[in-house]
């Protein structure tokens, strides 16, 4: 007995042979073959980092969700963040930032020597109410002159970024305005050279939220992503990009979302030596706040683009559950780490 | 010997030992280091990149003195999936295999950068992707008739004009021996270049320069030997002509097999894309490689047998298919570096003893000037340089 499948009845009539000839008969002569040699497998999960990056120092799904020191315990939080009721109603929030030099793992194994706020890229997230009094005591714990340049209204003494405002190593200066206006913004070192300073890790997300007389944002999960880039062998090309520094990070561990339920981003773009970066989320629409500075959107898309500096806040509501893509759209950058995976599911029935 | 002397002998190799260990325990590089974080110096060369369906192969040799951490692997700017088969952790000449399952694109140019824990980037460019032969029976076929059209047959037509050597006059006979110097002065400064060019790209830990030097040093010593035992030996001071066109043959098949790796490795790693114009190229310039190995036999007045020319010619001609393969099935760049080297230093050898017959008795300086000898230098070296033109 003898199987008369596919495969022996082309053997059968010959055609196998012919087909063959054909294809290795294109390949000699350097074209195309017939036959598609090349593509055994298009496993798309072969694409990405190999390995994971440990999260004692710095751990990118916590990250998310933390601002004001947030996620450290509260008799730790105290020594990096008070907060002290003012008689106008407002806060005066105080905090402890220190510049330190540090080798950040930003892929899996691979360590990038960075200079950091508080020993992790990005620094740590900032936020406040519009109105709340800011004070920063910034020591300079690292190795060259540092400083803190706040964006937002400040009078120039505050700015961190004059001549002679640099904070040398074993220095310390106290940064202290009002935070206005409400809005996302953010904080970098401004110390020449400034393409150095910031691409070897000293900024931060901050997050000034409206005063219930500007009006209010409805109740949200909140996200803070800030797309950064590593130029680890100084030639000012970027051979990591990711958001919030590790590599694929969120392609490992997706960030769970629920269906039906208003998802916030906070999206600063901090990457150096490209003009732009961007954030393009799979299946969905998005409104976008521009610099967060008002309530109503100014479009709806599902690609946004923002230049160094530049950032915005996102407001999306997944309706359907599963894995959703979220990466840049300059296809390069999404290529070399900055691509993860949102988790939606379904919300639990309260009891 | 005496006890006294192994004494002598052993002491200052006991007393080096001790310093090597004082080196290690006390490591004076450290001290220099001091705690300042000095990174490692890294290094990491290719070795050799395979494609397979599907798959890219990456052999990385670290060539520096600290150990190299493989942290990822790009691939055309894109972090991909790896596999190494001896770990990511290389010692100082360690060596390890990537395997990368890659789409890639028949006839397209891919990059692959390997990063290391520091986020030093290495890179490769396979310029022209193509299937890398496995050792098949039909790449064997396909490399072998490329050694016959390039080494076997052209060095075999050349051997055809023996007939009309032997009926050239003295100073015919002088243009012609002056126009195989010329032939092999080519070849001279040709395997030079690129033995040297290949020299450059092996890693610094084997030393390039010094073994391409050595190589051709000892392959010229090692035939000196050997046309002085065949002249003892076997043909007899009647026969110079024949010693001479075999030293010629062995010193031409030592270049050709150099040749062959070239030619081999490049269709294996897809540089050359098979042009018809390299392999026309090589064919007329090899043609050439054959006058000048019957050129010293019509000197002699003795009958040579077709069996012999034949012999030369596999001789000179047929190292040409081992190379192809070896440098088609299991190319390293040392190889290439070596044959060439030895294929210089034979043919410098050869050089010298055909100057020597044609100078024998008369002052060197008389010999050269003379007209038939100086149109036979040039004659060499323009056939050469003109068919040479084809290949670069």
């Amino acid at each position: 007995m003898f199987r008369l499948d596919r495969r022996s009845w082309f053997q059968a009539t010959g055609l196998a042979s012919l087909a063959g000839s054909l294809a290795a008969g294109a390949r000699l002569a350097g074209q195309p073959g017939g036959v598609p040699a090349n593509h055994a497998s298009h496993n798309p999960h072969s694409m990405g980092t190999v390995g994971r990056v440990s999260k004692e120092t710095f751990d990118p799904v916590r990250y998310l969700r933390s601002w004001n020191f947030s996620d450290l315990p509260p008799a730790e939080r105290e020594k990096y963040y008070r907060e002290t009721p003012r008689p106008d109603g407002t806060l005066l929030r105080e905090y402890e930032i220190f510049a330190v030099d540090r080798d950040v793992e930003i892929a899996p194994g691979m360590f990038f020597p960075a200079w950091t706020y508080n020993g992790h890229v990005p620094g740590p997230t900032i936020r406040a109410t519009e109105g709340d009094r800011i004070k920063v005591t910034f020591r300079n714990l690292g190795t060259h002159p540092h400083s803190m340049h706040f964006h937002g209204w400040h009078p120039p003494a505050m700015d961190g970024a004059l001549p002679g405002q640099e904070v040398e190593p074993g220095e310390m200066f106290v940064y202290e305005f009002d935070a206005d206006p409400f809005g996302l913004h953010l904080y970098h070192c401004h110390t020449v050279p400034l393409k150095r300073h910031i691409h070897k890790g000293l900024y931060g997300a901050f997050i000034v939220d409206p005063r219930s007389s500007s009006g209010v944002r409805p109740p949200a999960e909140e996200l803070i992503m800030v797309m950064n880039a590593f130029d680890t062998n100084f030639d000012a090309d970027n051979e990591v990009y990711a958001v919030n520094t590790v590599a694929n990070a969120y392609m490992h561990d997706p960030i769970p979302v629920t269906v039906g339920r208003l998802v916030r981003i906070y999206l600063v773009n901090l990457t150096e030596f490209d003009p732009v970066n961007s954030l393009h989320v799979h299946g969905m629409f998005f409104d976008v706040f521009r610099t967060g500075t008002a309530l109503t959107p100014s479009e709806r898309t599902d690609t946004l683009m923002l230049c160094q500096g530049e950032r915005a806040i996102v407001e999306m509501t997944f309706r359907y559950p599963g894995e959703f893509m979220f990466h840049a759209h300059q296809s390069e950058f999404a290529e070399l780490g900055w691509m993860g995976l949102f988790k939606a599911e379904e919300a639990r029935s309260e009891t | 010997m005496k006890r006294n002397t192994w004494l002598i002998a052993l002491l200052p190799l006991g007393l080096l030992a001790v310093l090597l260990a004082l080196i290690i325990w006390s490591k004076p590089a450290d001290a220099i280091r001091g705690d300042r974080k000095v990174p490692p110096v890294e290094r990491l060369t290719f070795q050799r990149v395979v494609l397979e369906p599907g798959m890219i192969l990456a052999t990385l040799l670290n060539d520096g003195p600290d150990e190299v951490t493989i942290a990822q692997v790009q691939v055309d700017d894109a972090y991909w999936t790896f596999t190494a088969d001896r770990g990511q952790v290389l010692g100082h000449l360690g060596r390890t295999t990537l395997r990368i399952p890659y789409p890639w694109v028949e006839g397209e140019t891919h990059v692959v950068k390997v990063l290391t824990s520091t986020g030093l980037p290495f890179e490769y460019e396979v310029a022209v992707a193509l299937s890398t032969p496995g050792f098949n029976g039909r790449f064997l076929r396909v490399f072998t008739l490329i050694g016959l059209y390039v080494g076997v047959i052209p060095v075999a037509i050349g051997l055809l004009w023996f007939p009309l050597l032997s009926r050239v006059s003295a100073r015919g006979m002088d243009f012609l021996l002056a126009l195989t110097v010329g032939l092999l002065g080519f070849l001279l400064v040709d395997g030079a270049a690129e033995g040297l060019e290949a020299a450059g790209g092996l890693p610094e830990s084997f030393q390039g320069t010094v073994l391409f030097a050595l190589a051709a040093v000892g392959a010229y010593l090692l035939l000196d030997g050997v046309s002085a035992w065949l002249k003892a030996r076997r043909s007899g001071p009647e026969r110079p002509g024949w010693v001479l066109a075999l030293l010629i043959a062995v010193g031409i098949g030592l270049h050709n097999f150099g040749e062959g790796l070239a030619i081999g490795s490049a269709f294996a790693l897809g540089e050359a894309a098979l042009g018809t114009l390299l392999i026309i190229g090589f064919t007329l310039h090899n043609t050439t490689e054959g006058l000048a190995i019957v050129a010293p036999l019509a000197r002699d007045k003795h009958h040579v047998s077709l069996w012999e020319l034949v012999k030369l010619g596999l001789i000179g001609g047929a190292p040409t298919i081992a190379g192809a393969w070896l440098g088609g099935f299991v190319y390293s760049p040392v190889w290439s570096v070596l044959f060439l080297a030895l294929g210089v230093g034979a043919i410098a050898q050869v050089i010298a003893q055909i100057a020597k017959q044609m100078t024998r008795g008369h002052a060197p300086s008389g010999v050269l000037t003379r007209g038939p000898v100086l149109a036979g230098l040039f004659t060499g070296v323009a056939v050469m340089y003109v068919t040479g033109m084809l290949v670069g």
